[in-house]
């Protein structure tokens, strides 16, 4: 009876071991759906927690504006979850929407990406232009338009923008025997992309071979194409990109930079590229405001105040992102109320003298953290002024749910090549062979 | 499981044990009702018991296993993109008539090939050496065998970012030895060889460990006196390690290549995070995209779902064909022996 009753009581172990195993494992599975649950439920001093999914370097916590809004709000609770790149950011995003699980209760949305999420997801997003506090005339009305649907849902609210402008390095210049005042280098290409080569070439007789005019390939094509109205789609949607005769110039101008070695062999935003800020390889850069953080993050200390900012040959925007309240979160109108805040004019503002992310509410520019703006790596040049005056030119454009497919098809299987030795005809080929197939459904 | 006494064995009646209180005619009855009870659900027990208890993990295969497969293929014969996996067109087999002209595809197929060739071979060889070396007596020999093993505990993420920077062309440290000697520098990622190379070397580094271990504890297994007797015949250790070690390897051998022809051809994260521009096209002439990426960046990157199973049933197939050549080269290798 003994040895009976000792097998059965380790029996029971088992088998509680085995369903305990069991269990685990299913919950296991289960976890996966649940955690935002846990981490967006009130946590124990009663607070609501709100979560928000976003990429790169938004600076919001950054610029003190999580706390600010804590303190405005005591029961609120923000926490953010930041994927590094927007290439590992966003098929994420489109997988937690079309599964409607797994989504924060804020996700942000690229510019590149938002033409996409209007036209195919925008039922999973709340209607913003409806929440409380919401008024369209803040935005720039294309800034608005980007993330509203034919039937007058916006899916998101805009925070900023990017008015492109040229950052160059004044001493590269002066070394070079080129002006360095700002006004005067705006003169040099004024209007045409072309004389902004011609520049180069000028720029790499004086300077020699120890330095590059610019930074990349990919940041020249893409702020070329910035500028233009249309680039890869047309405005009645229809994939133009190969017969577009901007896109086929801007790509033949930036080899022909690529071949006449005006441009570093580089990826931007990749370590190579990262090293070649911190060396001062490179006079110029296509420059957004952000475009300074990256710079000023970059750099060695001694590089500080060594760069100035001029007018791009035409202006352009590079780079926005929106705000977006999916319906399935658990805290719809308290994210709603937040996106509101975190998107005001003010807020924007606050972002741009911390972060240089410039604002895409107008009414900011008035305020005095922009119209005084300034930044470590420019000196005391009024960064905002310069930049908002980029921002008043820039073209409506056309932008495609596909647009980041291509972008990348041109930067890193085209124009690239051409500094690797290829031909632009091979490269241009190379590049429209892979953008048709990754096109192609 | 233990054994029931209860029912197994009744009760002696007058025994040294003690017995039951005796009963009467009804209580003698129920018991006989409570024994063939008790008889039956022993027998159901012994009957499903086994079948609950290998039923975890056939469930989990059927949710996340059969499942997809089958779900996988289904998508395949239509026309779905990621963006609104319920919206499908039929358009049957297109997806994989397509392949055929897929240059993308037996791009991807020959490099995964290469690549797979390139770190096999020399892995495999090279893991053959080090357990013989290993096998000698040694100082520390569990030393040497945990440190073997550490590139396989290393995450893939881990190991391939500290290659990229070894093999960057501006900063990286092979480049700079190679300078150093008054070699040129190579561009790594860009040449069509240097990348599949480097790639195999992320490969080789992370696995050759790993099948060490399996042919080193293979080696262990072999009789001791196989190889006196060896040695009384006067063979060297080169001798022994060929009529000797080799043939009772075989097996593992084969087991070894198997496992290896089926990771060379799932290669995936080490060429992605190779990747100089962080994209899915495995350089920018796709020179070095596997099997593997090219299912991803059609899947995940261009949101093509359709055609991305297609592709991953193609590569099923492609992977079934080596299971059965597999199968065939070892037959004929056994009947040989």
């Amino acid at each position: 009876m003994r040895a009976a009753r000792r097998g059965s009581a380790r029996r029971v172990v088992v088998m509680a071991a085995i369903a305990s195993l069991g269990a685990g494992l299913l919950a296991g599975c289960a976890d996966d759906g649940n955690d935002e649950d846990s981490s967006s439920s009130g946590d124990s001093s009663g607070k609501t927690t709100i979560t928000l999914g976003l990429f790169g370097t938004m600076g919001f916590k950054e610029a003190g504006l999580y706390d600010e809004y804590e303190k405005l709000n005591p029961d609120i609770n923000i926490e953010e979850n930041v994927t590094e790149r927007n290439e590992n950011y966003y098929p994420a995003l489109v997988n937690h929407l079309t599964t409607n699980s797994g989504l924060q209760d804020v996700q942000a949305i690229e510019v590149g990406n938002i033409a996409e999420v209007v036209a195919t997801q925008a039922d999973k997003f709340e209607d913003m232009s409806k929440a409380a506090g919401v008024q369209k005339t803040n935005w720039l009305d294309w800034k608005w338009q980007q993330a509203t649907t034919k039937d007058g849902a916006t899916i998101g609210l805009g925070t900023d923008i990017g008015p492109m402008a040229i950052c160059y390095r004044t001493d590269l210049f002066k070394k070079a025997g080129l002006p360095t005042d700002r006004d005067e280098v705006s003169k040099l290409w004024a209007g045409d992309w072309n004389k902004f080569i011609e520049t180069g070439e000028k720029y790499k007789d004086g300077a020699g071979k120890d330095t590059y005019f610019m930074d990349s390939p990919g940041g020249l094509i893409n702020a070329i194409l910035s500028s233009e109205d249309e680039k890869f789609y047309n405005a009645a949607g229809e994939v133009i990109y190969k017969t577009n005769p901007a896109v086929k110039d801007a790509f033949d101008l930036t080899a022909e930079a690529a071949e006449k070695g005006l441009v570093q062999s580089q990826t931007q935003f990749q370590p190579a590229w990262d090293q070649t800020i911190s060396n001062s390889l490179f006079a110029t850069v296509a420059c957004p405001p952000w475009m300074l953080g990256t710079i000023k993050a970059k750099s060695q200390p001694d590089s500080a105040g060594k760069w100035d900012v001029a007018q791009a040959p035409k202006a352009g925007n590079w780079g926005g992102t929106f705000l977006g309240v999916p319906k399935s979160g658990k805290h719809v109108k308290e994210a709603q109320k937040l996106v509101t805040w975190l998107t005001a004019p003010e807020q924007q503002a606050k972002l741009f003298s911390k972060m240089g992310s410039f604002p895409s509410a107008p009414a900011a520019y008035k305020l005095p953290q922009v119209t005084g703006g300034k930044n470590d790596m420019t000196g005391d040049a009024p960064i905002g002024e310069l930049f908002a005056k980029a921002a008043e030119q820039i073209p409506t454009q056309v932008i495609g749910p596909k647009d980041q497919i291509v972008q990348q098809g041109l930067t890193d299987n085209g124009v690239i090549l051409v500094t690797q030795g290829k031909s632009a005809k091979d490269a241009w080929d190379n590049a429209v062979k892979t953008i048709d197939n990754n096109l192609e459904k | 499981m233990t054994t029931r006494h209860d029912t197994a064995a009744s009760p002696v009646k007058g025994g040294a044990a003690p017995g039951r209180p005796p009963g009467g005619r009804a209580s003698a009855e129920a018991d006989r009702r409570k024994r063939a009870k008790l008889s039956r659900r022993w027998q159901r027990d012994m009957r499903w018991s086994p079948y609950a208890f290998v039923s975890p993990f056939f469930l989990l295969f059927l949710a996340f296993g059969l499942f997809p497969l089958i779900y996988t293929g289904w998508a395949s014969l239509h026309t779905v993109e990621l963006t609104a996996p319920t919206d499908m067109q039929w358009t049957g087999l297109d997806n994989y008539t397509r392949i055929f002209d897929d240059e993308f595809f037996w791009n991807a197929a020959k490099n995964t090939l290469w690549i797979g060739v390139i770190s096999t071979v020399p892995q495999l060889l090279m893991a053959m050496g080090l357990a013989h070396i290993l096998n000698y007596k040694l100082r520390a020999s569990t030393f040497y065998r945990v440190v073997m093993l550490a590139p396989y505990a290393t995450s893939i993420a881990a190991a391939s970012l500290v290659f990229v920077l070894l093999f960057g062309r501006d900063y990286g440290m092979i480049n700079w030895v190679l300078d150093m000697v008054g070699l040129d520098k190579i561009d790594w990622q860009n040449g069509s060889w240097s990348s599949k190379f480097a790639v195999s070397t992320i490969v080789i580094w992370r696995w050759t460990g790993y099948n060490a271990l399996i042919y080193l504890a293979a080696m262990q297994a072999i009789p001791q006196d196989l190889y006196e007797s060896a040695a009384l015949d006067g063979a060297s250790r080169w001798r022994q390690f060929i009529h000797v070690t080799l043939p009772s390897l075989r097996p593992t051998i084969l087991f070894t290549v198997v496992v290896s022809t089926i990771g060379a051809s799932q290669v995936f994260g080490e060429p992605l995070l190779f990747d100089a521009n962080k994209g899915a096209s495995g350089g920018s002439q796709h020179q070095f995209q596997t099997l593997g990426l090219y299912l991803y960046e059609q899947g995940w990157v261009n949101q093509h779902l359709g055609r991305a199973s297609a592709i991953a049933w193609a590569m099923f197939l492609i992977l079934i064909v080596i299971g059965i050549l597999n199968a065939v080269i070892s037959r004929r290798l056994r009947a040989s022996s």
